[in-house]
């Protein structure tokens, strides 16, 4: 198969033996955490929550799952950041201003 | 010294535990062991067939549970290999006939008159599962390379780590070499990474195994088959021999045939 298509010049197909074993892994990575569907999106709401006072997130894109590796269960977070708050950045940029005005 | 009770399980049906628990019984019984096999897979029993020895079945495991026969009265030996017995199941009764602790009894009794007591699960996670997993010292898992057996294999995996037993082992049966080099099965690399558990043996798929389960006589009572070959390193394993896992094929190649007289002859 891989030849005949090497010959023909089609682009290689992805075998399917490591399909199963990508489609396994993710869904292990399901079964074998405890925590509920709603619980995980109850978790990354409130996530959402917290790091939106800091950072300006975009909100749609946020990933958050239970995967399981070799040292154990780990909850991961993938948060895309739009850009940090600008009363965030304010404060910083203030903060040497003011010292200056201080010293003078 | 009491014996070891080894069960054998697979969350998924029809993987091959119980062509598993009757090569792994003959294969231990030819190398002078003395083995019980127990079906608790009770009201679909089938170890009795896959041996050979339905026709041979008095008393089963129900009866000697509720006290109707002896242990003795109810284990057939297998006129092949005098170290060998079945305790078959009962055919017309249900799960929930035998409990937990009647198991871990009836387990513990034949560990003091044999070197293994090897229990062949029912499939599935339910109460005859936890039944076959009670009495276990050891817990090997069987599973073929597919999506479906490796996922409950896994579930099963989990539960035996909740039991607090040893880590289970694994056997990949019914591997087909030509498919994992063509890259159309996973192969035994891909498993062990996916489930993370010790590889007790590879069994390569093999048709002897249905020829002769026709006949009722496991393909390890005779060195010809490759099946065969690989349940006798799997009992050499367990016996704690340092056997290593040939690679395996089916039906090698001209070529292949070659590069492995050049290998065997340097």
């Amino acid at each position: 198969m891989n030849f005949l298509s090497r010959l023909l010049g089609r682009p290689p197909e992805q075998e399917s033996a490591d399909i199963a074993k990508q489609r396994l892994q993710l869904v292990l990575a399901q079964d074998r955490t405890n925590i509920s569907p709603e619980t995980l999106t109850r978790l990354k709401d409130e996530m959402i929550e917290v790091i939106s006072h800091h950072v300006e997130i975009d909100r749609t894109n946020v990933q958050v799952s239970m995967t399981h590796t070799p040292q154990g269960e780990r909850l991961l977070a993938n948060i895309p950041v739009l850009r940090v708050r600008p009363t965030e950045r304010r404060a910083r940029e203030r903060k040497p201003t003011r010292r200056a005005t201080r010293e003078e | 010294m009491p014996g070891r009770i080894i069960t054998i399980t697979s969350g998924k049906g029809g993987v091959g535990k119980t062509t598993a628990t009757a090569n792994l019984g003959v294969a231990l019984a030819r190398r002078g062991q003395r083995v019980a096999c127990v079906d608790a897979d009770i009201g679909l029993r089938n170890l009795d067939v896959v041996m050979g020895l339905e026709n041979r079945i008095v008393y089963d495991l129900v009866d000697v549970v509720e006290g109707r026969a002896r242990l003795r009265q109810a284990l057939i030996k297998d006129k092949r290999l005098p170290e060998l017995q079945l305790l078959p199941a009962a055919q017309t009764r249900e799960k929930s006939a035998v409990d937990e602790k009647q198991m871990i009894k009836l387990c513990g009794d034949l560990k003091k008159e044999f070197d293994f007591v090897l229990v062949d699960s029912p499939a599935g996670i339910e109460l005859g599962f936890k039944n076959a997993l009670a009495p276990a010292d050891e817990v090997i898992i069987v599973v073929t390379p597919e999506v479906s057996a490796v996922r409950d294999a896994d579930r099963v995996i989990g539960l035996v780590e909740a039991s607090e037993k040893s880590p289970a082992k694994l056997i990949i049966n019914r591997l087909r070499p030509s498919m994992v080099r063509r890259g159309e099965m996973m192969d035994t690399a891909d498993v062990l990474e996916v489930l993370a558990i010790e590889l007790l043996g590879i069994v390569p798929e093999d048709e002897t195994i249905i020829t002769s389960t026709n006949h009722g006589q496991p393909v390890t009572l005779e060195d010809r088959s490759a099946a065969g070959a690989a349940f006798t390193r799997i009992a050499q394993r367990l016996l704690g021999e340092q056997v290593p896992f040939p690679v395996l094929s089916d039906s090698p190649g001209l070529l292949e045939r070659f590069a492995r007289l050049l290998q065997r002859n340097p």
